[in-house]
């Protein structure tokens, strides 16, 4: 397009002459219009083309990071996959009530191990139509009365209407067990508890709900699996004497227990496409860019330090994500700059970009408060303090400091007023201002 | 019914009637009647021996009914020194529950049953007797009559003897049938005392003549106390008077929307008639004997059945007039002759119709004879005949335009309240013609029924409508499945079925003493008729709830083999309860399969259990998890070990808990002084216990080494005693032996080996494991902290001395500067899965920092590499 209308300015000044000039001057433009056309369209299509691959590959790979689909690999966590698809199997098919705990920091694949098993055991002959799940969050439900009324709702029992759930907290108590009561092993559809922040969960009152739960998978009533997922090594101190015992302490640990050549490796299979991309050949070229990347020494250095800071596969997808966004269609393949980028704005200090940005102002009050806290050992202190400090200091270098006037300096601190409130941001100015001057 | 509990409010003063009859062998005073006088009515109830009584129960609405044997009096006694001695009746309602599906049909909500229980406790005071019943025996055979829905009528049909519905024995429904004789008999005479009685109330009344109101009280205490009303009509204004006491104008208005639906020629006829006949004479023969095809023909036609409605309708609005009639009749000043008469031949109709069985041919005679009767009886003022025939006009003019101008029973129910009240106001617009001031009057009525009628229209609606919203019939239930479940194909697999803790072995090993001890301890409660409490402590998984279970299961089974007399449990569990005073409902749910709110239950429950509850069988109630019950006030707590002490409440409760001294330290004096000294502590399982228990539930199978089975043994006891944790270890090793195995389909036994797998993964502890797979910068962080807490002594340090120390740590291992957000992302990382415990991230680099595991498992853990 560009092009084009700079051949149009360009004819311009043909318009003001004579007719046969113009009628030349028209021809040969009709010549170069037609000529610019026929190049932009070949180089708009192929850019076209590219940017269509990109945005493809920005999708998959987004949703990739982003969601935890169930799609994708599991890594390191083959034993405990096993050990859950086949507690699960067992509910399902024989109908045994368990409980379990799934326990590993934040970022391990927790909720990503329990949708790989749960897809598994919906792909198993006949058990798809013959089981129920329940999904709570202890975040969301976050006492037992919601968590009974969602529990209720999702077993679409009878004393759900549309999608309410009518009458007293004790009422829905007494008709839920009434119902878990009524079921056997051989006839009832088992159950599938999954309840994620399942420490939230035993926070609840005298932990009725947990309590109950348990009770139902340690006795001849209808099947259940009870799968708690939780961060806290200390869960099983959280829970209550007689509903521990309830529990059958299993539990089942995810520790990101991978090396760095692991690391590697899962950040290889994480930025590849997969193989029914439909544009093969760029595919190809993508794969190949990623595995020469694996191999280049300045990303194996980010990613080392990366490795170091933390071991989730989280934040490795927040890398990742980081750098695919700098793939444009004029720049279509990931390079080693852009993960160096990503890894500085992962690990970017976000205190000292503050400071960094400080008018002259405040950063001489800051440095009064950084006195201030010299002199007084940490003491909290106040504003005519601030402003006392920030005075003498003016005093002693007039020449280069402005004074403000006292509202003036009082409104600068109100805008920090957030940062500035507690005395322990007091001193965390104290360490940047040393930082960063 | 809530004429009856008004009644019981009352205080009551009886009084013997005759002469005492000394009985020889008791050395007691025999009676053959008594008269109870309420305080603040003038009524007397006369109870002859062998009439029925209702009785004061635990529930106002249902009283005890019963049959009195002898009266007598006992001096004996404290309080009451009149006695009575009874044959019970009982309803279906005061069945236990489990029992109730006994009976295969559905009961008649006027049945009730011969109580065949010599045991139950027959000697009552007097002064608990409500009022007289009706009972009629039937054969088994015989139908229920349909429209004798009387609420003082009973049928009794068969007799229970706690075990069984049994028809009537030969000799009982003869005597019953005897007695309903002599009954009427009395009833009678009776009526027509109390009559007499009431007549003073009358000529009080009789000065607020010229309020409608009084004059309409009046009448409907006369209406409700004594008189049927023609069933039909009766039945029509049951139906809008449900769950609301109308007043009696509504009534009275809603006969007369019915008369309305008479011809106009009809009217003109009665209006003919003339005053001098006695109104009250005439046409209340007239009502009963219209209503007695309708009481007792459930054979009847169709035909005959309409008629009777009409007849019915016909009749009402006599009543409606009689009794406003009545008044200027009284004011008159007539002497009781007459009015004594009336209820007389009233009771002695509605009495004994019931027990003729009509014949068709009866009927027709009747109706033959109907129309005479029929035309004497309307008599009232001319001026105000007119005036009502104009309303009657209106109104029906006005079902005319709702097109049921010949409308049945039914479109009667349909009347529009508003059309009701309205025509009840021109009615009794009508009615007071006579009376000069008629502006200021109809005013205030208007305004009165207006009021009437917004309040008629909420109670008539919930009944019409169905109600869609709250499903309260709903049936707990999960869905079932359309596979069934597979069934154990291996050893392994039947191992596990066996020692999941859900598997009800057959008996509970290692536990037989506390078994017997439980068992002889609600055994001799059960045979004594007393109740008790007893207090079970113990650690968890020690088997307490399923050693009671047993033991109920047991004695169930006895009581079914008639060793001990039958009795009711009731099982309630302080964790299955949202707040602690749900104990009542539940118990209350449970026990009669009632919903009342928590208090309610609770004055209900103690109702029941405190009162002389005589024809209950003895209650066991388990609660488990008593702690949970604890109150402020302890009121919970309180009542459940009350209630067992009173006499006669058969009440026998078994509490459980996990703490040995709850009642030292957690209740109060009074609370644990009821619990009283019955306790019993479950030690925890000794390992030779578990093994056994082991053994047994896999006696059959074999799947375990034995020394692996020694071994979990060991192990659990050792830690907690715990029974389900030695079950579940095992079922653990079981799947570690089925994964590990390398042919699948004959997996061998479960070893060692396997067993200390499972007990290293359900008992380890996960902290170093964590430690060892954290990144290095967290690992850093870690030693920074142990460092700090060197250097300065403590336990705990603020974020930014352990920064400081990190910093200078990473510097020493060539790490790159680790920056203050990174740090501090690293800390809340280990304060999240709690290897530190961390406030708030609030405060900041001034957060304070500890350790939640001991320093040297950190070395430990760090130093491993």
């Amino acid at each position: 397009m560009a092009t084009h209308s700079n051949v149009l300015a360009w004819r311009i000044p043909w318009a003001e002459e004579p007719e046969r000039l113009q009628s030349m001057g028209s021809q040969r433009v009709r010549h170069e219009i037609s000529f610019v056309e026929m190049s932009s369209r070949k180089s708009k299509s192929s850019n076209l083309i590219q940017a269509d691959y990109v945005s493809q590959v920005q999708r998959i790979l987004r949703e990739r990071f982003c969601h935890q689909s169930p799609h994708g690999n599991l890594f390191g966590v083959q034993v405990q996959y096993k050990h859950l698809i086949e507690l699960l199997k067992r509910t399902a098919i024989h109908g045994e009530s368990n409980s379990v705990l799934i326990i590993g920091p934040r970022g391990s694949g927790k909720t990503m191990l329990i949708n790989h098993a749960l897809k598994e055991l919906m792909e198993v002959e006949g058990v798809s139509e013959n089981i129920l799940q329940v999904h709570l969050n202890g975040l969301l439900q976050i006492n037992d009365k919601i968590a009974l009324k969602e529990i209720t709702r999702q077993l679409n029992l009878e004393n759900v209407v549309g999608d309410k759930v009518f009458g007293s907290f004790a009422e829905n108590l007494s008709f839920l067990l009434e119902a878990l009561k009524k079921g056997d092993r051989t006839s009832s559809c088992p159950v599938i508890f999954i309840l994620d922040e399942f420490d939230l969960f035993a926070h609840h009152k005298n932990q009725t709900l947990l309590y109950n739960l348990l009770d139902i998978s340690q006795s001849a009533q209808t099947p259940v699996v009870i799968i708690g997922l939780t961060c806290r090594l200390d869960i099983l101190e959280l829970l209550e004497k007689r509903v521990k015992s309830r529990f059958s302490h299993r539990q089942i640990h995810l520790m990101n227990s991978f090396s760095f050549p692991q690391y590697l490796k899962i950040f290889k299979e994480q930025l590849s496409l997969p193989s029914i991309f439909p544009e093969k050949i760029f595919a190809e070229k993508w794969n190949e860019n990623v595995q020469s990347l694996s191999e280049d020494r300045s990303v194996k250095e980010v990613l080392q330090k990366h490795f170091n800071v933390s071991k989730n596969l989280r934040s490795l997808h927040m890398l990742l994500m980081l750098a695919l966004n700098r793939v444009t269609p004029s720049h279509p393949f990931i390079t080693a700059a852009d993960l160096m980028e990503a890894n500085q704005l992962c690990s970017m200090d976000s205190k000292g970009n503050i400071v960094h940005g400080l008018s002259v102002l405040e950063i001489c009050l800051i440095i009064a408060m950084k006195h201030l806290n010299d002199i007084y050992e940490e003491e909290p202190f106040n504003f005519q303090m601030v402003y006392n400090e920030f005075q003498k200091f003016v005093q002693r270098k007039a020449h280069s400091v402005y004074n403000f006037e006292k509202p003036v300096v009082m409104k600068f601190v109100g805008t920090y007023c957030p940062l500035l409130s507690l005395p322990s941001n007091y001193i965390l100015k104290r360490n940047y201002s040393l930082n960063s001057t | 019914m809530a004429y009856c509990s008004a009644r019981l409010r009352t205080r009551q003063t009886c009084s013997w009637v005759g002469r005492p009859l000394l009985d020889q062998k008791l050395h007691y005073q025999t009676y053959k009647e008594i008269s109870v006088k309420r305080e603040g009515y003038s009524t007397e109830i006369h109870i002859q021996v062998g009439q029925f009584v209702l009785i004061e129960g635990d529930d106002d609405e249902n009283p005890y009914i019963a049959k009195v044997v002898e009266l007598f009096e006992d001096a004996s006694e404290l309080y009451s020194k009149k006695r009575a001695r009874v044959q019970w009746f009982i309803r279906f309602c005061e069945v236990p529950i489990c029992k109730q599906h006994l009976l295969d049909r559905k009961p008649d909500t006027q049945e009730i049953f011969w109580y065949d229980n010599p045991t139950c406790d027959n000697n009552i005071s007097v002064e608990t007797i409500i009022g007289c019943v009706r009972v009629v025996a039937l054969a088994p055979d015989e139908v229920m009559p349909i429209d004798l829905k009387n609420e003082k009528t009973f049928f009794v049909k068969l007799s229970w003897n706690k075990k069984k519905f049994k028809p009537l024995p030969p000799e009982v429904l003869a005597q019953l049938d005897k007695l309903q004789e002599d009954n009427h008999r009395y009833q009678k005479s009776m009526e027509a005392k109390t009559k007499s009685a009431e007549s003073p109330s009358w000529t009080t009344t009789e000065h607020a003549v010229k309020r409608i109101e009084s004059r309409h009280s009046t009448s409907k205490s006369r209406h409700t106390a004594s008189h049927p009303v023609t069933p039909r009509a009766r039945k029509r204004l049951e139906l809008s008077n449900l769950g609301f006491p109308r007043t009696p104008n509504t009534r009275i208005s809603q006969a007369t929307s019915c008369a309305s639906l008479d011809s106009p020629g009809r009217m003109k006829r009665k209006v003919a008639f003339s005053e001098i006949m006695s109104p009250s004479k005439r046409s209340l023969p007239d009502g009963s004997q219209t209503s007695s095809p309708a009481l007792k023909t459930p054979e009847k036609t169709r035909d005959i059945q309409h008629s009777c409605t009409k007849d019915a309708r016909k009749t009402s609005p006599d009543h409606g007039m009689i009794l406003r009639t009545r008044v200027p009749a009284l004011k008159a000043t007539e002497t009781s002759e007459e009015r004594i008469l009336t209820p007389t031949s009233r009771g002695r109709k509605s009495s004994v119709v019931p027990s003729v069985i009509l014949k068709p041919e009866y009927i027709k005679r009747r109706e033959g004879k109907e129309p005479e009767v029929r035309d004497e009886a309307p008599s009232t003022s001319r001026i105000r005949r007119k005036s009502s025939i104009l309303t009657l006009n209106r109104i029906r003019q006005q079902l005319r335009f709702l097109g049921n101008s010949k409308s049945d029973q039914d479109d009667e129910e349909f009347l529009p309240a508003a059309e009701i009240s309205d025509s009840d106001s021109e009615e009794e617009e009508a009615s007071t013609t006579p009376l000069p001031r008629r502006t200021p009057n109809s005013m205030s009525r208007n305004l009165r029924s207006s009021m009437k009628s917004s309040l008629q229209t909420p109670s008539k609606t919930p009944k019409k409508t169905p109600q869609p919203r709250t499903p309260r019939d709903a049936t707990p239930q999960i869905r079932s499945r359309n596979l069934p479940a597979q069934e154990p194909t291996n050893m392994l697999e039947e191992a596990r079925l066996r020692l999941h803790v859900s598997a009800v072995p057959e008996s509970l090993p290692c536990r037989e003493q506390e078994f017997q001890d439980i068992y002889n301890f609600v055994e001799s409660k059960l045979l004594d008729h007393t109740g008790g409490c007893m207090y079970i402590s113990g650690v968890p998984g020690t088997g307490k709830t399923a050693t009671v279970h047993e033991v109920i299961c047991c004695l169930q089974q006895a009581a079914q083999a008639n060793e001990v007399p039958p009795f009711q449990y009731i099982e309630v569990n302080g964790m299955k309860l949202t707040e602690p005073h749900q104990v009542y409902v539940q118990i209350l749910q449970k026990l009669t399969g009632k919903r009342a709110t928590a208090n309610h239950a609770a004055e209900l429950l103690a109702k029941r259990f405190r009162t002389q509850a005589s024809s209950q069988e003895t209650t066991v109630v388990l609660v488990d998890e008593l702690d949970l019950l604890w109150t402020q006030k302890q009121d919970v707590m309180y009542n459940l070990f009350d209630w067992p002490t009173h006499k006669g409440a058969r009440l026998v409760v078994l509490t459980i808990a996990n703490t040995m001294d709850l009642p030292e330290r957690i209740m109060m004096n009074r609370v644990s002084s009821r619990l009283g000294l019955t306790r019993m502590c479950f030690q925890p399982y000794t390992h030779s216990q578990l093994q056994q228990i082991l053994l047994s539930r896999l006696r059959h199978v074999k799947a375990f080494e034995d020394d692996a089975v020694q071994l979990a043994a060991r192990k659990v006891a050792a830690l907690s005693g715990d029974a389900r944790r030695c079950l579940d270890i095992c079922r653990r090793a079981t799947e570690i032996c089925e994964f590990s195995c390398q042919k699948p389909g004959c997996p061998g036994l479960v070893t060692t080996a396997h067993l200390l797998e499972a007990i290293d993964e359900m008992f380890s502890s996960s902290y170093i494991t964590a430690i060892k797979n954290s990144s290095i910068l967290e690992q850093s962080f870690l030693r920074a902290i142990l460092a700090e807490f060197r250097r300065s002594g403590l336990e705990e340090a603020t974020f930014q001395q352990v920064y400081i120390q990190h910093v200078a740590l990473c510097r020493m291992e060539g790490l790159p500067y680790p920056t203050m957000s990174e740090t501090m992302a690293v800390c809340s990382r280990l304060g999240a899965c709690r290897l530190l415990l961390v406030e708030p991230s609030r405060n900041d680099v001034l957060l304070r920092v500890r350790l939640n595991i001991s320093q040297d498992d950190v070395l430990y853990a760090l130093k491993e590499e």
